[in-house]
């Protein structure tokens, strides 16, 4: 029985250690040297025993239970190719910060957080020197808090939501009470935190070197006449997360409302195919954790203990919570102007994408994609396509635009020497 | 270790990205976007966005982020859209 677990961050390693624990062969995939995603970065995070880790390998497609694996430094032309066969799989993808545009927002210097924090957590290196955070979600606070312990003077913490609607979420505060009170981990930052308020523009030629701070109302709309102008020479910026469906959409898995939708056990639509962690849910490292634990068990054909389960929905809880606190509010959209690039990598600004919708009568996203190439440049949308058909009214169907049969980049020569069947096949 | 970008060398240490060590060593910007000539460096941090190009040893289209420097790395900028040498 082989259980293959893609991603090692806290879901990952977790179901790599309870199905090992209920006698599987595993095999723990992860692009990253180290085993520990995001969460763990920078920490010495150690291989669950018993579990075959594959460090540096990308997962670029999957066909069925059977993964198309490249190892070795990333976009190297000549990383080493393997096919492997799984008896069970554990998806355990994770999630990316999700930007919203603003004027300026594509200068050097402005980031995502879960960057600056990579950058910060990893290797010790900051993004700036006066640095501004701006989004909506818990995620800003740490991320304020470790740039402040390497000396970068964090000039202000802005949440374009209120946390005041926690008040309507007693069931929520009280599912994730040990996380609401780890917010005095961060009270060296909350001075400097501002409630209903964002960066509304960046500044600079080169790099940023200002940003353009506003009040917001409920709707995140901009209010007026309370516009400020702050020197720093970095920008912070997340208003949540988008998972990484791309495997989990290649196996088939249905999606609800953009996330992989799973049972209690953390079955996907799909037999022998477990979802766990924040492709099911944004809620944080302790419910991936159970979530991981759960369908790590059960992949390997064991059933996880009450306790358990009893875990993962209270996560469940604190996570739907979450997710109704901080949702992003219709106003942002009135952020961008006509020349604020919505597609950073095709370079499409707002001015075209109303072209296209106004002009050339695109009728949704797919369309809109053909008539102004917005989600057609390197990163295939993942950054823009959310926010391209917010922008135009459009729906977006994270199961439709999540299926890439080729789910992580490749070069066309390491394609074109592709392995079909495993060099192993099991007996 | 020894590592230049733009043949001048900068100071790496073993287990950093490339993007790491750009910014230590106090350059925001290492791309230009093949359309505005817009300049680009750090943006996702997480290998998703494609704005951290970097050509390394000769190979254009690298993912600084993403990328964990070795012994001897020959970094560049990359200039719009480039093909392999």
């Amino acid at each position: 029985m082989r259980v293959v677990v893609v991603g090692a961050g806290p879901a990952g390693l977790a179901a790599a250690r309870a199905a090992v624990h209920q006698g599987a062969s595993v095999v723990l995939v992860d692009a990253e040297p180290s085993v520990g995603g995001q969460y763990h970065r920078g920490e010495n995070i150690v291989v669950p025993q018993g579990v075959e880790h594959l460090p540096n390998t990308a997962v670029w497609a999957l066909e069925g239970t059977r993964l198309h694996l490249r190892t070795g430094p990333a976009d190297a032309p000549d990383r080493v190719a393997r096919v492997l066969d799984a008896d069970a799989l554990v998806l355990a993808t994770g999630a990316h910060d999700r930007a919203l545009p603003f004027p300026g927002w594509d200068l050097p210097g402005v980031v995502t957080a879960g960057a600056a924090q990579a950058m910060a957590k990893a290797h010790g290196v900051t993004i700036g020197k006066r640095v501004v955070v701006a989004g909506t979600g818990p995620f800003l606070l740490p991320v304020a808090d470790v740039l402040r312990r390497l000396h970068v003077r964090v000039a202000e913490v802005l949440e374009a939501g209120s946390p005041l609607a926690w008040a309507r979420e007693p069931a929520g505060v009280f599912a994730g009470r040990a996380k609401v009170a780890e917010i005095v981990r961060y009270r060296a930052v909350l001075p400097r935190y501002r409630t209903r308020s964002a960066v509304v523009a960046a500044h600079g030629t080169d790099r940023v070197t200002a940003v353009t701070v506003a009040k917001l109302d409920r709707d995140w709309n901009v209010r007026p006449g309370t516009e400020r102008r702050i020197e720093v020479d970095a920008v912070c910026v997340g208003f949540g997360f988008t998972p990484r469906l791309e495997l989990a959409v290649a196996a088939g898995c249905s999606v609800q409302d953009g996330f992989v939708r799973v049972d209690e056990r953390q079955a996907t639509s799909v037999p022998n195919v477990y979802a766990a962690g924040e492709i099911t849910g944004i809620g944080g490292a302790d419910l991936a954790r159970a979530e991981g634990e759960i369908a790590g068990t059960c992949a390997a054909g064991g059933t996880p203990s009450s306790r358990l389960l009893g875990a993962a929905r209270r996560g469940r809880t604190f996570a739907a919570a979450l997710d109704r606190v901080y949702h992003i509010r219709p106003g942002w959209r009135t952020w961008p102007d006509d020349r604020t690039l919505v597609c950073r990598c095709e370079e499409v600004d707002l001015g075209a994408l109303r072209t296209s919708v106004e002009e050339h009568a695109a009728l949704g996203l797919r369309s809109l994609k053909l008539t102004c190439r917005v989600g057609l440049g390197l990163c295939q949308g993942r950054v823009c396509l959310r926010n391209a058909a917010e922008l135009a009214g459009f729906p977006y169907d994270a199961e439709r635009f999540s299926r890439r049969p080729i789910a992580a980049p490749l070069r066309l020569g390491e394609l074109a020497d592709t392995p079909l069947e495993p060099e192993d096949p099991e007996e | 270790m020894k590592v230049t970008v733009d043949g001048t060398a900068v100071p790496a240490r073993p287990g950093q990205t490339v993007a790491a060590a750009l910014l230590a060593a106090g350059r925001p910007t290492w791309r230009d976007t093949r359309g505005g000539g817009r300049p680009r460096g750090l943006f996702c941090g997480i290998g998703v966005c494609f704005d951290c190009l970097v050509v390394v040893n000769g190979v254009p289209d690298v993912r600084a982020c993403q990328r964990v420097l070795a012994d001897g790395d020959d970094i560049r900028t990359q200039r719009g859209a480039e093909l392999p040498r």
